[in-house]
């Protein structure tokens, strides 16, 4: 959390002003039980109806400095507060971009988007309200204890008694209930879940007609909810009566023991007065303070989740020269071997192959197998544990991160498109393409006609590419890794949503293409790369067999295996 | 989006919560009268202090005894109004939580009942929030509401009219000065919320960025597209920095302000009470230091439950409009009532379909003149490119959806004319995008047939061919699958749709072929399954496979939702349409 401070640097100055405004206010309430107390024991007392006057229209002059400077602390406070999370977001932004694809994995891309979002509103809340209240309240309690030991030693013991009593009282009961409204929380989202499984299996539970059987299960949570929130709720409801009970209390003692010092002559009737109004005014602070606690804490909590993920990452470098590149593989793999952060096995061991220009290598095996990871390293998504990736003869790790893959044209296995025109999204592969590059790639990829349908590229689409079919999606991203007219390009499973005749008119055009890329094709289907010039088996992460449809088939069984599961019929009649 | 139907407005919306409402009329009730009780005796406590101070006026001049009286008197109203504040808190408690969980049950309740026509148009996060956060938004309203709007009005007039009964003058200046906090009040309120209306929105124009972004940071950065998001971000990023000071700025205007008012009315009070005490000394009614003690006290406290109050009525408004929204799902006409249809007669597996027509909207229609007739134990396989409509049929099969036109009969029973569970206990469906509930592997597979035996259950998992997988994982059948359980394969989870299928083994099928993202091995596994289960049974198949589609009894060939052929795999072939063109163009280079 302390580091996360450095942002409040730009603010050093409205975070100053803003407490000590709010400290100046408080003082200024804290005279306001005196001058009452003179009101009453000289102006009163002595009939002095001038005195009185004055003495008023110094309480409206101090209602005014008061309001003057809480004003002013609030506008600190809120710019203060304001920019540094604008800070913390940029600062969170821009470092996630740096991170790499095992940073992200280990992270998870929806606890990174909840720190960015409910996680630095929070900490805004947090530093706006502990720079308004963190010195405000605890001044007060104690600048009205200490204003009581002013009027009276005697008097003054009996805050010194209340105010621990209160804080106790105060503090267990919110402890108490702040582990239980978790409980409550989570028995709330258990709800959650089972209303979302309701929906998302409406047609199981219909199918076999178990919407009692929900209800029932419904039922019991929603009662067991119910309950937990009673529990929390009774001793919650506690915290008025008890603060109110303890503090009237005091204030019995203090006109006891104020009866006795003015029978004696060592306090005014005024003095009794302001004593009254100054244990009023500590309930409410004390109340205060602790909510302000309980945010602070949350806040806190929240920062130091924020400041792990800018403390994360680094450990990919990426070289300022561009290597000297030359030969006559495109892409070469030299005994790889791939281990994910802390799991014990290997994803891939002992990949050893390479791979001409132009040429197409075709990638197929089992779910898990470890095709994704294979092709993941060649822009260098992941870094090899073992061994290494060549393009065009030169290790991948000496590229500078961008040249490397502006090189490589990458379909990922999920399609995911942009909200924005069809013409910014395909952009993305290449920052200034012209509308004539923008529509080569869309005709390669069989999309032109889709574009075309739905009224050009200027074409909105929505966030995720919501109003296109999967196989549209699929072949849109397939254009934006052609715009760029990568040397190598990558289609992980790309054409899964396809059918038959989309994907062999891809495959087709993608052969045409001048000059011609190396594409890797990682498939489950036997048909999308049985034209391949290099196919790689893999079982395991582990290579099973390597070569071409026909040499396959006869020598590698894993191959044959899946061909026959996926024609099963055809050679039997 | 849910249409605004005429007479659903704010009236009729509290006459609903009523309605919910009426199981507790006591417990309300008797939370009122606490309430009352608890403010009286609260602002009687600061009039019985004055009257002590009243007592100790100089040295010398202490009437001890009367201090006493008056101090023990405080004590009891102290004592009072804590137990009855305590016994307010308690019941609104209660009131407020079993009235929620009622709603929430009903609305449970009506979700399993509502057509699936409405729960396919319905975004689910949507139904999701109206169940959870809106009625969650509601309980916090009603609570509020119930025990500050209440108490804030008995306070308000209580002290008006303590405080008359003490000295009307000074009331007066009391009653006539504290509006004007409700005025600052509101004028920055309404100031505010156009600020923090533009704060919302520019924030969730930054979350949708940061979703999109972030959610895709892999795609970002294979793009080398970092520094354009960073550009795109930094952009909101600083319109949403300069709104969100200047929300949290006017917002919290509000305590200063009021507590500026507070002083002042405060202050006015101090004046007047101070020259009445001067006015009035030696008179028969006198306006003493311990009343003007009290107006004091009164006067700090007065404005309070006035803030108070608008916090409420917003608050209150808000869960009112929550609270229509819950009503408006509650509201949706629920599927046809089939309590008085009768059950199907025993079912061999005979399904005709006459003359059916069906779209989803009337401006694009779908099925049109669809006729099938399926004689028990026929397969028929349903073929066509992704995103064809193939789900249609089954919704219609499963009477998901009814038709539009034209009759679906099983056994020669028009569907509509029978329970939907008889119909639908006699299919077993398994679809490609399986289900699980969260719960262990067990309670997955006894999901269609509760009272199945151990035994049972065990030879449908090994008849699946997911006995294996299913000793592997870490407690077996009892292992916890779904949100935050063991993670499944796509494999396994449809091995395991297949197991609860083959333990009820109804007469008819639909199923719902993989294509891919199934590792081969699984894939046989499954296939063999399928063909076990088939044997014998009226089948619906959704195909991908050559070798069901070349030995159903008939093809149906659908594309963009239509069934375009219809036939065996020879006669289709031999019709040269577009089902020859599928299938050429699976093995053409």
């Amino acid at each position: 959390m302390k580091k996360l401070l450095r942002f409040l640097k730009d603010y050093r100055r409205d975070s100053i002003l803003s407490p000590l405004f709010k400290m100046l206010e408080a003082l200024l309430e804290l005279l306001v039980p005196l001058i009452m107390a003179s009101i009453i024991d000289r102006g009163i007392g002595q009939g002095d109806t001038g005195y009185i006057v004055r003495m008023c229209l110094l309480l409206a002059a101090l209602a005014v400095a008061g309001l003057a400077c809480s004003v002013s602390a609030q506008f600190f406070a809120a710019r203060a507060s304001a920019g540094f999370a604008a800070r913390v977001r940029h600062a969170l932004f821009a470092h996630i971009q740096t991170l790499s694809y095992s940073d992200i994995d280990r992270m998870g891309t929806s606890a990174m988007i909840t720190r960015m979002t409910s996680d630095v509103n929070q900490l805004q809340t947090g530093v706006n309200l502990t720079l308004r209240l963190l010195l405000r309240s605890p001044f007060i309690v104690f600048g009205s204890m200490i204003m009581a030991f002013t009027i009276s030693v005697r008097s003054a013991l009996i805050f010194a008694g209340a105010i621990p009593v209160l804080s106790v009282v105060i503090f267990a009961i919110m402890l108490w209930c702040i582990p239980r409204y978790k409980q409550a929380q989570e028995k709330l989202d258990g709800l959650l879940r089972r209303t979302r499984e309701s929906l998302s299996g409406v047609r199981v539970i219909r199918a076999f007609c178990r919407e009692d059987k929900m209800v029932e299960d419904f039922d019991s949570q929603n009662e067991s909810l119910t309950r937990t929130q009673l529990h929390v709720g009774r001793v919650s409801v506690l915290l008025n009566p008890l603060t109110y009970v303890i503090v009237n209390l005091a204030i019995l003692l203090l006109i006891h023991s104020g009866a006795i010092q003015v029978n004696a002559g060592t306090l005014s009737q005024g003095q009794v007065v302001a004593l009254y109004n100054y244990m009023a005014q500590i309930l409410v602070e004390l109340i205060k303070l602790a909510n302000l606690i309980i945010n602070i804490t949350k806040s806190v909590a929240c920062g130091n989740r924020i400041e792990a993920v800018l403390e994360t990452g680094g450990e990919m470098t990426s070289p300022q020269k561009m290597p000297r590149i030359g030969g006559d593989t495109a892409v070469a793999f030299h005994h790889v071997c791939l281990r994910y952060g802390r799991s014990g096995a290997d994803s891939l061991t002992d990949i050893d192959f390479s791979v001409k220009p132009g040429q197409t290598v075709g990638i197929i095996g089992g779910t898990g197998c470890g095709k994704t990871s294979l092709v993941n390293l060649i822009p260098r998504f992941y870094d090899v544990s073992e061994g290494s990736v060549e393009v065009d003869g030169a290790d991948v790790r000496e590229y500078p991160l961008n040249a490397l893959r502006r090189k490589i044209g990458v379909v990922p296995q999920n399609a995911v498109l942009f909200h924005g025109t069809i013409r910014e999204n395909l952009r993305w592969g290449k920052k200034d393409a012209t509308d004539d590059e923008i529509y080569d790639a869309l005709q390669t990829a069989q999309a032109k006609s889709v574009a075309l349908e739905k009224g050009g590229l200027d074409y909105v689409l929505e966030q995720d590419g919501a109003n296109l079919s999967g196989g549209q999606k699929q072949r849109f991203t397939i254009a934006r890794a052609l715009v760029g007219k990568p040397e190598i390009l990558i289609l992980d499973d790309s054409a899964s949503a396809l059918d038959f005749a989309t994907d062999a008119a891809l495959r087709q055009a993608l052969r045409a293409l001048t000059p011609r890329p190396t594409v890797f094709v990682v498939s489950q289907r036997v048909s999308s790369i049985q034209h391949a010039d290099l196919i790689v088996v893999l079982e395991d992460g582990v290579v099973a067999g390597m070569g071409t449809h026909e040499s396959l088939l006869a020598s590698c069984q894993v191959y044959a295996e899946i061909y026959a599961s996926q024609t099963r019929g055809e050679g039997t009649q | 989006m849910s249409k605004k139907k005429p007479g659903v407005s704010g009236r009729t919306t509290i006459g609903k919560v009523l309605h919910y409402l009426r199981k507790y009329t006591a417990g309300m009730a008797l939370s009122l009268l606490c309430a009352a009780g608890s403010v009286v005796l609260t602002l009687l406590a600061p009039i019985l202090v004055g009257r002590a101070i009243d007592c100790i006026v100089g040295a010398g001049e202490v009437d001890f005894a009367a201090v006493g009286v008056l101090l023990a008197k405080t004590a009891l109203a102290v004592a009072g109004a804590a137990v009855l504040q305590w016994l307010t808190g308690e019941l609104n408690n209660r009131v407020t939580y079993r009235v929620v969980q009622d709603i929430r049950a009903e609305a449970f309740r009506k979700l399993q009942s509502l057509p699936l026509s409405y729960l396919d148009s319905q975004p689910h996060g949507e139904i999701i929030s109206r169940m959870i956060a809106d009625v969650e938004q509601f309980a916090d309203g009603l609570l509020m509401g119930f025990s500050q709007l209440f108490t804030g009005v008995i306070t308000i007039f209580g002290t008006i009219g303590f405080m008359f009964a003490i000295r009307w003058q000074i009331a007066l200046v009391v009653v006539l000065l504290t509006p004007l906090s409700l005025l600052v009040a509101r004028f920055i309120a309404t100031r505010t919320y156009s600020l923090f209306h533009r704060q919302s929105q520019t924030r969730a124009e930054q979350t949708g960025l940061i979703e999109e972004m972030i959610g895709n940071q892999k795609t970002v950065q294979a793009f080398c597209h970092e520094q354009e998001a960073l550009e795109q971000f930094d952009e909101i990023n600083e319109r949403l920095e300069d709104c969100s000071a200047r929300a949290t700025f006017f917002s919290s205007l509000t305590n200063p302000s009021t507590r500026f008012i507070n002083a002042l009315v405060y202050a006015a009070v101090g004046l007047a009470g101070a020259l009445t005490c001067i006015a009035t000394a030696g008179t028969v009614n006198p306006f003493t230091v311990g009343q003007l003690s009290c107006f004091l006290s009164y006067a700090n406290q007065y404005t309070k439950p006035f803030n108070e109050i608008s916090g409420v009525i917003a608050e209150l408004q808000n869960a009112l409009a929550c609270a229509q929204r819950v009503f408006e799902l509650m509201e949706q006409p629920p599927q046809s009532s089939d309590t008085d249809n009768s059950n199907l007669p025993p079912v061999k597996g005979n399904v005709s379909l006459q003359d059916v027509c069906f779209s989803y909207t009337p401006e694009k229609k779908l099925i049109e003149h669809l006729n099938l007739q399926v004689h028990a134990g026929q397969h028929i396989a349903i073929v066509g490119p992704t995103g064809c409509g193939k789900t249609t049929l089954i919704n219609l099969l499963m009477r998901f959806y009814d038709v539009d036109q034209g009759v679906i009969a099983v056994e020669g029973e028009d569907i509509r004319t029978v329970k939907r569970s008889s119909l639908r206990r006699s299919y077993g469906m398994v679809l490609q995008q399986t289900w699980l509930k969260t719960g262990t592997v067990r309670e997955n597979i006894l999901l269609g047939s509760e009272n199945a035996t151990e035994e049972q259950m065990l030879a449908a998992a090994k008849a699946a061919h997911a006995d294996s997988f299913i000793r592997r994982l870490p407690q077996g059948y009892d292992t916890v699958i779904g949100e935050n359980g063991c993670e499944l394969s796509q494999g396994q989870r449809q091995l395991l749709c297949i197991a609860r299928v083959m333990l009820c083994l109804p007469p008819m099928l639909i199923l719902d072929e993989a294509t891919s993202s199934i590792d081969t091995r699984t894939e046989l596994r499954i296939q063999r399954a399928f063909d076990r289960m088939m044997e014998g049974r009226t089948s619906f198949v959704v195909a991908h496979r050559l070798s069901t589609i070349r030995q159903a009894d008939v093809i149906l060939v659908m594309r963009d939702g239509r069934v375009v052929e219809q036939g065996s795999h020879e006669a289709l072939l031999q019709k040269n349409g577009f089902y020859a063109q599928l299938y050429n163009s699976q093995f053409a280079p």
